[in-house]
């Protein structure tokens, strides 16, 4: 009966898209958001973002959402809109102070989560943005088996080039595999910097072992693109403001544009067959 | 009584704690080990970071493998004079690329068990490294440690 209800309320989702790691601090939600204003400049699309961070939500802030509550209505909770098309949901939203520690174990995370999924009015969406927490615990698992009422497009996996993080992302690449969860690709942030004054790249985090792209090519997984370092990039997400629209000419819009379309193509593509299967 | 025993000769036990990832308290555990071993200090790090172990790679002991003696388990000793005693779950697992896909309950009882179960031997400090967030993994921790005295917690963040 639960899975009917979380089938019911999903029903009218068309794409979904898991933002995981395996390592922290790579830039997951940072990717989450940007992918989802992205998306949402197409003013035909609905968005929906949702945060299951439940210790550390950081979306709220990078939307420039903090402070929002979530109201209930007849139909459920109602997501915080951004814009028009693009509504936001995390227990972010739900803390008194954004300082309050949420302190609490699995089983407890999982029923927030589940509620998330089941008592959001989510509407009609095109696509859904569900940016998760590092590790391979509890919250992946519970989204995966949540949302296997609906079907996942795939999962996109952020990393950075240094082993230490790739290391625990040949973790999330197997868990991947282990519960079936198709992996659209992955994004190597924090790749290099480029000086504006004198133009000269460093590698802030040196690729030790070859980066993302011999990882990817190693484990034969889609390669989507480097992004380069911009401190642009955490000053817009401190201020909760969209960085592809605050730096449009900076080199990691570029890149950043580049892999939205790609994840658009690949979510696109995957409709397009399942519609000639049937 | 074990418990007792294992951790009776540790004078100082601190955490290194954050919330946020990648902020760097991985590195920082390993450089205070190494610090305080250089002032001649005897020092064990603990890594319950169960999902993402990163402190065997940094002490290039990635590829060691645990033993059990009558007190427990016993550590991997790493650093250039091999004197510090180090155990993580990395340890234990059969491939580093193995993803651990445990639930809170199973993560709970391992941090147990590295807790009380590893011969520490003698130690000035005790390090633990912690994962990110305020979830299983610190609640067990520090209820596990609890009958012994903390010295405190050190957090790291970066600026942003």
């Amino acid at each position: 009966a639960e899975a009917a209800e979380l089938r019911a309320r999903l029903r009218a989702v068309r794409h979904t898209v898991l933002v995981l790691s395996g390592k922290g601090g790579v830039g997951k939600s940072t990717f989450s958001a940007l992918l989802a204003h992205g998306l949402a400049a197409d003013e035909t699309k609905q968005v929906a973002l949702l945060d299951i961070d439940i210790c550390g939500p950081s979306i709220p802030k990078m939307m420039g959402l903090e402070g929002e509550q979530v109201h209930q209505s007849g139909s459920g909770w109602s997501p915080v809109y951004v814009e028009e098309n693009l509504g936001v949901m995390s227990v972010g939203f739900l803390l008194s102070s954004p300082d309050d520690a949420v302190i609490w174990r699995g089983p407890k995370k999982n029923g927030l989560i589940k509620q998330f999924l089941r008592d959001v009015d989510w509407g009609e969406v095109d696509y859904l943005i569900v940016d998760t927490p590092p590790g391979t615990s509890d919250e992946h698992l519970s989204i995966v088996q949540y949302l296997s009422a609906t079907h996942i497009d795939g999962a996109v996996i952020v990393t950075t080039p240094q082993e230490v993080s790739l290391q625990d992302v040949r973790k999330e690449i197997n868990f991947c595999h282990k519960v079936k969860l198709p992996i659209i690709g992955v994004v190597e942030n924090m790749s290099g910097f480029v000086c504006p004054k004198c133009k000269n790249e460093s590698q802030i985090f040196p690729p030790t072992t070859g980066g993302a792209e011999k990882m990817c090519q190693n484990l034969n997984v889609s390669f989507l693109g480097k992004v380069p370092l911009d401190p642009q990039i955490g000053k817009s997400c401190d201020r909760g403001q969209s960085f592809l629209a605050e730096a449009p000419e900076s080199p990691a819009t570029l890149s950043y544009r580049n892999i939205i379309q790609r994840i658009q193509e690949y979510c696109e593509q995957r409709h397009l067959q399942e519609e000639k299967m049937m | 009584l074990a418990e007792r025993t294992n951790l009776a000769g540790v004078r100082h036990i601190l955490l290194v704690l954050s919330g946020k990832g990648g902020v760097g308290k991985s590195t920082l555990s390993t450089k205070l080990a190494l610090a305080l071993r250089s002032a001649g200090k005897k020092v064990g790090i603990l890594d319950v970071d169960l999902c993402g172990p990163s402190i065997p790679r940094m002490l290039r002991v990635q590829d060691s493998a645990v033993h059990q003696c009558d007190s427990g388990w016993v550590p991997v000793f790493v650093g250039q004079d091999k004197a510090i005693a180090l155990m993580s779950i990395g340890f234990l697992l059969e491939r580093p690329d193995d993803a651990v896909v445990w639930r809170g309950p199973k993560k709970n009882a391992l941090i147990k068990q590295f807790v009380t179960d590893v011969a520490w031997g003698d130690l000035d400090f005790l390090i633990v490294d912690t994962p990110p967030g305020t979830s299983d993994e610190h609640l067990s921790t520090v209820e596990a440690l609890r009958p012994h005295q903390l010295l405190g917690a050190v957090l790291v963040t970066t600026p942003q």
